[in-house]
């Protein structure tokens, strides 16, 4: 659907003011993909999502959307198409002079191929689809901030978009609204088929709704996967950083200032991060293993979440026993569960000691 | 003058109808002046906006050009410009002398003055609503006419206020060369003729005028802001 290739874009090329904003970025979006672009501010994602509907022309590379080359299309061409690639904003950019039913229809008279009783009746289809039915007659600014976003994706749907950019659409929310827009997001993909490209610098966002993700730092994509493999494997520094402000990982607090040291010793405890993921979740293996392998495990912190819809769990537990009982029961969890890291060992006895 | 011509009836009924006059000749001079200077004046600070920098006829040496002369024309006293621009008066309206003649150096004097305040009032408005529209493929025109002039209204319509109200104090000025109205009233009976009374009625006028064009323009900028 969305398929850049190697876009390079250099603000004011060639004079002593020169910003390379992007080096080189090719990344393909499929139909009715939710894609995540994650990066610090400054890491050129803002660039990235308006040279997709070419609001920023690229230095060098091409963009195609729905089989579109777009940076071959003269202005009047190049409008047409940005009719069929819906955006949102962070600050909503919602016109305040006029209402919420005239804002939805914006884009409608723009095109002007509609006669004013369609345009009523297609406005109406759309504020009843995020769901603000009742609020057509007021204007932006008696709207609350999450109103105002879904006011912004009903005028960015007007014209039947087969893509639709969200420029760090939830950056203005508190975490209760930013949950609300998302899922209308992921349910209109569902009901119409949308390719979603979202940018943003709040993992959580990743979390909730993408399919996959992009990393971006510097210019360049430094890592890309699935939402899952990112979350659960991230492999660079940045992205692990990323993570770890969305998902607890390593040490739990708790052991942080204790004398957790890396090689095993006599009478040390295992720590070992287990990570559960998808079905097998909820399966009782903690209790399992530990019956089995007749050693004693404690859990020291744990987490049980979702990325999208897939259940996963990450879980520290302090495992006693002989070594080999406890290298053991490590290889037993191996089986069980997704991944298995160690994190140290623990040479207290017990953590009532504290 | 003594306390009784304010009783003389035939007095005051004369110098009643010199100030009417005189106030409708103002309001002529200054309602066609402001109507002119709207109109050149939107499309001249439209221009200004859209060749600046990061506007999208971005045109650095055009608005360089067409700032420095806006400055140069805001920056002649007004009543210099009024004597300067005599013969091109003469040419456009015949005559020099007069509320008519006096429309020219008037609008010309003040189509720069309402340029510049129409570009910085379009100015405010926040450049993601236009790049929001050029995202729906709005064209240049398009963003021009639904997006800046709507989005501004409330600004331009404060300008267009300070702007009457300049005229209005213009036009007095215009007077003093012949140009008619409340200005040349006061000029040659309130000051050559030491008529306090008329050059106080003058004065009263003058105010009211400007207090009713201000309320006016308070009321329609209230009634378009929706911020």
């Amino acid at each position: 659907m969305i398929k850049l290739s190697h876009i390079v874009k250099t603000y004011n090329p060639g004079t002593a003011k020169e910003v390379p904003a992007l080096r080189d970025i090719s990344l393909e979006i499929s139909k009715g993909e939710i894609f995540g672009v994650i990066g610090l501010s400054g890491a050129g994602k803002s660039t990235l999502i308006r040279i997709i509907n070419m609001l920023e022309r690229p230095t060098a590379g091409t963009v195609e959307v729905h089989g579109q080359e777009l940076t071959q299309l003269s202005e009047k061409e190049l409008r047409e198409a940005r009719r069929h690639i819906g955006m949102i904003f962070q600050s909503f950019n919602l016109l305040s002079s006029a209402t919420v039913a005239e804002n939805v229809a914006f884009p409608l008279q723009l095109a002007g191929t509609m006669d004013k009783a369609a345009i009523a009746k297609r406005v109406t289809e759309l504020l009843e689809l995020v769901e603000l039915g009742d609020k057509a007659q007021m204007y932006p600014a008696q709207l609350s901030g999450g109103q105002k976003q879904r006011v912004g994706i009903a005028r960015a749907l007007a014209s039947n978009p087969e893509v639709l950019l969200c420029d760090e659409a939830t950056s203005a929310l508190d975490p209760k609204t930013t949950s609300s827009i998302l899922e209308l997001l992921t349910a209109l993909r569902r009901k119409l088929n949308l390719t979603i490209v979202i940018i943003t610098h709040q993992m959580e966002v990743i979390k909730e709704c993408c399919d996959r993700v992009a990393v971006i730092d510097g210019g360049v994509i430094t890592e890309m996967g699935s939402a899952v493999d990112i979350f659960i494997d991230p492999k660079q520094d940045l992205t692990k950083r990323l993570v770890s402000a969305a998902v607890r990982r390593g040490l739990p607090e708790l052991l942080r200032h204790t004398q957790v040291v890396s090689e095993y010793h006599e009478g040390a405890k295992a720590v070992v991060e287990l990570l559960f993921l998808g079905p097998k979740a909820d399966a009782p293996v903690i209790v399992d293993v530990a019956k089995e392998c007749a050693v004693s495990i404690s859990i020291l912190a744990g987490n049980i979440d979702h990325i999208q819809s897939e259940p996963y769990g990450i879980i520290v537990v302090e495992i006693g026993g002989s070594r080999a009982e406890i290298e053991r029961a490590i290889n037993e969890f191996k089986q069980r569960v997704h991944k298995v890291e160690v994190l140290g060992y623990d040479e207290r006895k017990q953590l009532s000691e504290f | 003058m003594n306390a009784s011509s304010f009783l003389n009836f035939d007095a005051i009924s004369r110098i009643g109808g010199l100030l009417f006059d005189a106030s409708l000749e103002t309001l002529y001079m200054v309602f066609i002046s402001s109507a002119v200077c709207i109109i050149a004046g939107v499309p001249l600070g439209v221009i200004l906006l859209v060749t600046s920098k990061g506007y999208f006829w971005e045109s650095p040496r055009f608005y360089n050009v067409l700032a420095a002369v806006v400055n140069a024309l805001r920056s002649i006293p007004f009543i210099i410009l009024m004597v300067a621009i005599i013969p091109f008066t003469k040419f456009v309206v015949g005559t020099s002398i007069g509320t008519t003649a006096a429309i020219v150096p008037l609008t010309i004097g003040t189509i720069p003055f309402i340029g510049r305040l129409v570009e910085t009032s379009l100015r405010t408005v926040p450049h993601g609503l236009i790049e929001a529209a050029e995202s729906m493929g709005a064209t240049p025109w398009q963003i021009v006419r639904k997006v800046l002039i709507p989005e501004a209204m409330p600004e331009l319509i404060q300008n267009f206020t300070i702007t009457v109200i300049v005229i209005i104090g213009f036009s007095a000025m215009a007077g003093t060369i012949g140009g008619g109205g409340l200005g040349d009233l006061a000029i040659r009976y309130g000051y050559m003729r030491f008529r306090a009374d008329v050059m106080i009625s003058t004065v009263v006028i003058l105010i009211a005028m400007v207090q009713i064009v201000q309320w006016i323009g308070d009321y329609l900028t209230r009634r378009c802001d929706h911020r």
